[in-house]
C-alpha cells in the first residue's frame, strides 16, 4: 500500500499546503515523492516526538502535513504529541502508520501495531482510515484530506483476491453476499477471508462487510447491514487489533445503543503473543484464529 | 518600562493570591523576560510560543499589560468556565495558539511554525520560552537538533534559567552543566543575560543573529522580586497566605 500512497501523494505534492515528514523511513518507497516535493519532503530523523510537534506547528501555519513512520513509532512513541499538539487543536495533520496489525511479522512485536486505533480513538477529533485493499488508498487519502482534521491512516499489505473488483471506498461496504453468517472485517484481512468464503455454496457463504472508517458513527451504520445480521442471526467481527478499543467492542456498543442486536455475536481479534514466539503475519494470525481457515471453521460451526 | 514591570508584578501576585494558585515562583522568574519581549522586541509578524506552560499567569498578565486581555477576562483566571486555565487551554485566546503544560512540546511547535513561515515565504520570528528543568525532556533535544539542522533562524529560544525545578535544584536532579555550552554545541548562537535586566534582554534580542538560530539564556531568580520567595523551591507550588501576599505587595511596590 506504500507504493500506491506514494503515487497518490505525488499528485498532491505541488499544492501550496502540501508538506510531508518522515521519521527516517521509506527507503525504496518514498523516493518518487521526495523528488517531486523537494523542500516540502522532510526527513525529520528518528525523532518522532519532535516530528509530530513540528507537524502541528506547520498545520497552524496553514499547511496540511503528512507524517509517516512505522505505525508504533508514531502512535505509541509520540502519543502525547498527537494528543496535545494535534488533536486538542483539531489540526489537519495526517498520520500514516505503516504495518497495521502484525504486518511487520517476524520483525517482532516492537514493530507490530495491534492496539493502534484503540489507543488513538480515545483522542478528540481524530478519525481513522483503514484501507482494506491497495485500491482503497487514493480514496482514503481524499477522504481524510476533505475532512481536514486529525487523521490516522493504517496501512497494511494488499491481499486482494485476483479478479475481485474493489467497490468504491466507503466506511461500510458489502463485498460478498450469502445465506450464512454476517461477517464484518477490518483492514486487509478482508482479502483472504473473501477468497476463502466466496467459493462456498450459497447456503454456507457468509455476507461479508468491510469496515474502513472509525469511530463508528451510529447514524451511518447501513440499514442493509442491520437487515443482514438480523436475517442471518449471527454477527462475526474480525480484526487484527486487540479487543480493548477495537472495532468489535465499538460495534457491539453501537448496536446496543441503537437497540438492534444480533442473536449471536462472535469477535475474532488479535490476542497478542499467545505462544510467546514470533513469526510471519500469517503465523500471528493463525495463533489468534484470524486466518481464513479459522474463519471458515467458525462459519461451518454456525447453525 | 519600570512602571510596566511594577504593575504587572502586582497584578500577577493579585491574580495568584485571589485564585489560591501556586506556580508563582516560576512566573516571577519569567515575567521580566516576557514583558520585555512583548513590549520592546516583538513586532507585527512575530509569534510567541510558551513552552513552560506553568508560566501561564505571567503570560496572561503580559497580554493584559499590552491591552490584549481585559481586566474582566483576567479576573476569570483559574475559575470555572474560564479560558485562562492554570496552563493554557486549546482554543482559549488567539494570542496563545497552543495548549501547553506538559513540558517539551513548545520548541517543536515553534519549529513547525517557523518552518511553515519559511515554506510559505512569510516574515516574522517565533520566540519560544522554555524553563531550565524542561531540558530533562528528550523531545527538546530532538527539536534542538531539528532547528539547528534546518537552520531555522526564525526560531529564538528563551531559556528561563532559574536553577530550580519541581522537586529539586536542576543541578541536583539531572545536572545539565552549562546549558549555554550545550546549546552552542548543538549549533546555536547563544547569548547570556541577566534575565531581570530589561535593557540587556532587549539589546540581546534586537541584535540579529549571524547565520544560525539563536538562544537567549537568561539567568533568573525563581520568585524574583519577593525576597521570601527568591530561590526557594517551595514557591514552585505553594499558594500565598493573606499575610504573605501583603508582604509580597509591599516589596513589589518598592521595586
Amino acid at each position: 500500500m506504500r507504493t500506491i500512497l506514494t503515487r497518490t501523494l505525488v499528485s498532491y505534492a505541488r499544492e501550496s499546503d502540501f508538506v510531508f515528514l518522515t521519521g527516517d523511513l521509506g527507503f525504496m518507497a518514498l523516493e518518487p515523492l521526495r523528488e517531486v516535493a523537494k523542500e516540502r519532503f522532510i526527513n525529520a530523523g528518528i525523532a518522532e516526538q519532535n516530528m509530530v510537534s513540528v507537524a502541528a506547528g506547520l498545520a497552524t501555519a496553514g499547511l496540511r502535513p503528512w507524517v509517516y513512520s512505522i505505525a508504533p513509532f508514531l502512535y505509541a512513541r509520540a502519543f502525547e504529541q498527537i494528543r496535545n499538539d494535534v488533536c486538542l487543536h483539531n489540526l489537519p495533520v495526517f498520520l500514516v502508520g505503516n504495518g497495521g496489525g502484525y504486518a511487520y511479522g517476524v520483525m517482532g512485536p516492537t514493530h507490530h501495531a495491534i492496539e493502534d486505533y484503540g489507543a488513538l480513538l480515545g483522542l478528540p477529533n481524530l478519525t481513522v482510515q483503514i484501507p482494506a485493499f491497495a485500491a482503497d488508498v487514493p480514496q482514503a487519502v481524499l477522504r481524510l484530506m476533505a475532512a481536514a482534521r486529525p487523521a490516522y491512516l493504517r496501512l497494511g499489505r494488499d491481499e486482494k483476491p485476483e479478479n475481485f473488483v474493489v467497490p468504491p471506498y466507503a466506511p461500510w461496504r458489502r463485498i460478498l453476499s450469502g445465506q450464512g453468517a454476517t461477517v464484518v472485517v477490518v483492514g486487509p484481512l478482508a482479502g483472504g477471508i473473501l477468497a476463502a468464503a466466496q467459493v462456498l455454496p450459497e447456503s454456507q457463504r457468509p455476507t461479508l462487510w468491510v469496515l474502513s472508517e472509525l469511530p463508528i458513527v451510529n447514524a451511518e451504520i447501513p440499514a442493509t447491514f442491520i437487515a443482514d445480521f438480523q436475517q442471518s442471526g449471527h454477527l462475526i467481527v474480525v480484526e487484527e487489533h486487540v479487543v480493548q478499543g477495537g472495532a468489535g467492542a465499538a460495534l457491539a456498543h453501537a448496536l446496543l445503543c441503537t437497540q438492534t442486536t444480533p442473536r449471536r455475536f462472535t469477535h475474532r481479534f488479535a490476542r497478542g503473543y499467545p505462544s510467546g514466539r514470533t513469526g510471519s503475519q500469517v503465523f500471528h494470525r493463525e495463533e489468534c484464529g484470524l486466518d481464513p481457515a479459522s474463519i471458515l471453521r467458525l462459519l461451518s460451526n454456525t447453525p | 518600562m519600570k512602571e510596566i514591570l511594577r504593575k504587572a508584578r502586582l497584578r500577577l501576585l493579585k491574580m495568584h493570591f485571589e485564585s489560591g494558585v501556586g506556580h508563582i515562583g516560576g512566573n516571577l522568574s519569567a515575567l521580566d523576560l516576557l514583558l520585555t519581549l512583548h513590549h520592546r522586541v516583538m513586532a507585527g509578524d512575530d509569534q510567541f510560543i510558551l513552552s513552560k506552560g506553568h508560566a501561564a499567569g505571567a503570560l496572561y498578565v503580559t497580554l493584559w499589560s499590552l491591552g490584549l486581555l481585559a481586566e474582566e477576562q483576567l479576573a476569570t483566571f483559574h475559575k470555572d468556565g474560564t479560558k485562562l486555565g492554570g496552563h493554557p487551554v486549546p482554543h482559549g485566546i488567539p494570542e496563545i495558539p497552543f495548549a501547553v503544560g506538559s513540558l517539551g512540546h513548545g520548541l517543536g511547535l515553534a519549529a513547525g511554525l517557523a518552518l511553515g513561515k519559511n515554506l510559505r515565504g512569510q516574515p516574522g520570528r517565533v520566540f519560544c520560552l522554555l524553563s531550565d528543568g524542561e531540558w530533562n525532556e528528550g523531545s527538546n533535544w530532538e527539536s534542538l537538533m531539528f532547528i539547528a539542522h534546518h537552520r531555522l533562524r526564525e526560531v529564538v529560544l528563551l531559556v528561563d534559567l532559574n536553577g530550580l525545578q519541581g522537586f529539586g535544584a536542576t543541578a541536583e536532579v539531572a545536572n545539565l552543566g552549562s546549558l549555554a555550552n550545550k546549546l552552542k554545541e548543538f549549533g546555536l548562537e547563544v547569548r547570556e543575560v541577566d534575565g531581570h535586566n530589561t535593557d540587556a534582554i532587549e539589546q540581546a534580542l534586537k541584535t540579529p543573529p549571524t547565520d544560525r538560530p539563536m538562544a537567549l539564556v537568561a539567568r533568573t531568580i525563581k520568585g524574583h522580586g519577593v525576597s521570601f520567595m527568591e530561590n526557594k523551591l517551595e514557591w514552585h507550588y505553594l499558594p500565598m497566605t493573606a499575610e504573605q501576599y501583603q508582604m509580597a505587595v509591599e516589596e513589589a511596590n518598592r521595586l
